[in-house]
């Protein structure tokens, strides 16, 4: 007999008052990360420090949410007991759970906080059950969030073969690699997601106007350029233009955002813990507008899953933070692999 | 220093099935102490099954070569697992270990494996938990710099086994982008991968070679290669250099290595004798 099933909504927390928004609106959770390489966002003027981070935790808790701190890129030998230190700041403060990717992390958490609750990150890649049941086993993990790579028939096989709660991300931008397991920005500029905390970091962007058009670069890598009546978008290296003898087009991915409120009710009887939205780097305006909106959707859900439709209100209101951007299902839709 | 060994790293690309068997049956006599032989990328790809891969190994064993199965990177459905347990059941040969569902059967089995490079071992503390739980061997993920690696404290009886030649396997996804490119759907792909016997090569707007396309999986546009940089392996701890299967000139490649392994051959020397073997431009990596 399953747990009855939990259906929270994780919302992005980049700054104190897109915490406080994603609250306001209806957040059962948010997630967050330091100002450092520590977790998978590493941009500047982004993220908390010890004082910002108390009172998130103070606010969210106070309301009956919870927090989870993210903590899930790969420590190096060098610089280790920074994120042992980050681990020992999140359990002293009392965070509800921190989101983890290497083993290694989780050895040290489960050494010295045995308390602590810990959620497998999706940078640690586990895409089947024999995956999320080693970190089971081995560390206690309570919830494994998904990679965007599996079909709903096949996350469905995931969640009936283990007792860790799964998580899926549910909305925002979609990596089209699997994640943790993609070094093309670290290729294309030194810095990878894995151990820098960001991919396509905003130093080695360059923006450039020239005869043939905007042209955007990555470490002077050439990722696309616009003609005068395009959009230029930024240059995430998945999402350019390249050439693959002879066409040039979208050769990776086109700029997408993943949009899977029509797929609630499957997720809902598969048994989902958790729908993720992705967006860290997104102002608090963004996140309050796109918890209100998932917040009505779980709870029309949770009504009553047969009656649910997806009200044009709620995709009128995403479109219109989302830049007009095309959504899609990913992988959850089989035919889009 | 120990004598540096040589490994044939599993084949990334889908040849035919006459070209696959072939070649390995040309490595059975190349100066390589290790073969990783297995499907790493793409479950569509069946001209070689599991089967034949496991009577391929028991072949190239009793040449002398020790013999690795690597596993599946990226595990998505019942049928994955299948094959993975089949790699795993056979208990003969070690497996290389390229997601922790493998890693969590080799454990099980009590079968020594090898971590694989998207294992993502990145500190001390993750390689000796892969070393209790039965890793004989390591491979840096494909981004670690040479330092790194030098300054990474390794179990003892666990060997480091750099990647040193071929393009460099960087991402992996559900999607097939050769399929993409063709306008097919994954499921429908018409194996077109094995028209691309050494990928499908992406360029920029300004065609500079930038990726390698091979199926679901991303990889470098340049080659790889550290024989230019073979002088900087001094007093490093690696133990294996990992070469990376390519359709033609594969043997002239590993006897560069092994020359320069065995001291035959000078540093500065090896550029020039590997660049009309490669299949695109050198790249001396991280």
């Amino acid at each position: 007999m399953l747990p009855e099933p939990l259906l929270e909504l994780i919302c992005p927390a980049g700054s104190l008052p897109a915490l406080k928004a994603a609250v306001d609106h209806g957040a059962d959770g948010v997630y967050l990360g330091l100002k450092d390489n520590t977790n998978a966002r590493n941009f500047s003027g982004l993220n908390f420090d010890e004082k910002s981070l108390a009172e998130g935790i103070r606010y969210a808790q106070a309301k009956g949410r919870k927090v989870l701190m993210a903590l899930n890129t790969y420590p190096q030998p060098a610089t280790l007991s920074r994120w042992h230190a980050a681990v020992d700041k999140a359990t002293e403060l009392g965070v509800d759970a921190v989101i983890l990717a290497d083993p290694g992390l989780m050895a040290y958490a489960n050494r010295t906080h045995p308390d602590l609750r810990l959620h497998l990150s999706v940078q640690g890649s586990a895409t089947s059950y024999e995956a999320v049941n080693f970190y089971r086993e081995r560390f206690g993990i309570r919830r494994a969030v998904l990679p965007r790579v599996l079909s709903l028939p096949q996350v469905e096989n995931v969640i009936r073969n283990t007792e860790a709660e799964i998580e899926l991300f549910g909305f925002g931008g979609l990596c089209v690699m699997v994640e943790g397991r993609c070094l093309l920005s670290s290729y294309a500029c030194g810095d990878s997601p894995n151990t820098f905390g960001a991919c396509s970091p905003g130093h080695a962007v360059r923006w450039q106007q020239t005869d043939k058009g905007m042209e955007t670069r990555l470490n002077g890598i050439l990722i696309d350029r616009y003609a005068d009546n395009e959009k230029a978008g930024y240059p995430t290296l998945c999402k350019g233009r390249f050439e693959v003898q002879g066409d040039t087009y979208y050769a990776l991915e086109e700029p997408t955002s993943l949009n899977t409120l029509e797929m609630l009710p499957e997720m809902h009887r598969l048994g989902v813990a958790a729908i993720k939205i992705e967006g860290r780097q997104r102002s608090p305006a963004y996140v309050a507008q796109v918890t209100q909106v998932w917040r009505a959707a779980i709870d029309a859900v949770k009504k009553s899953a047969a009656t649910f439709a997806v009200q044009p209100a709620w995709h009128a209101q995403l479109d219109k933070i989302s830049e007009g951007s095309m959504h899609t299902l990913g992988a959850y839709y089989r035919p889009w692999k | 220093m120990e004598m540096m060994k040589l490994s044939l790293g599993p084949l990334l690309y889908y040849w035919s099935r006459e070209d696959t068997l072939a070649f390995y049956g040309e490595a059975a006599g190349w100066p390589v102490d290790i073969i990783y032989l297995g499907e790493t990328v793409c479950s569509r790809r069946h001209l070689i099954r599991v089967q034949d891969w496991l009577d391929l190994a028991a072949t190239l064993a009793d040449t002398g070569k020790e013999v690795v199965l690597s596993s599946q990177t990226l595990i998505e459905s019942e049928s994955d697992l299948k094959m993975l347990r089949k790699l795993v059941g056979q208990g003969r040969f070690k497996v290389e270990a390229n997601e922790f569902g493998a890693v969590r059967l080799c454990a099980e089995a009590k079968l020594p494996f090898v971590a694989g490079p998207t294992l993502n071992v990145y500190n001390p503390e993750t390689l000796a938990m892969l070393s209790e739980s039965g890793a004989v061997r390591w491979v840096p993920p494909v981004e670690m710099p040479r330092d790194m690696i030098a300054a990474m404290p390794v179990p003892e009886n666990v060997e480091t086994e750099v990647f040193a030649y071929g393009r460099l396997p960087l991402a992996f996804s559900a999607r097939c982008f050769t399929a993409r490119h063709y306008n097919l759907q994954k499921d429908d792909c018409q194996f077109k991968c094995l028209e691309h016997p050494d990928g499908l090569t992406l360029r920029t707007r300004e065609a500079q070679d930038f990726l390698t396309l091979n199926g679901i999986q991303t990889q470098s546009g340049k080659v790889h290669s550290l024989a230019h940089r073979y002088a900087d392996l001094d007093g490093s701890k690696v133990d294996v250099l990992r070469l990376s299967p390519q359709l033609r000139h594969m043997g002239r490649v590993v006897e560069v290595f092994r020359q320069l392994a065995d001291g035959a051959l000078n540093a500065k020397d090896a550029p020039g004798r590997l660049d009309r073997l490669i299949p695109g431009q050198p790249y001396d990596g991280y």
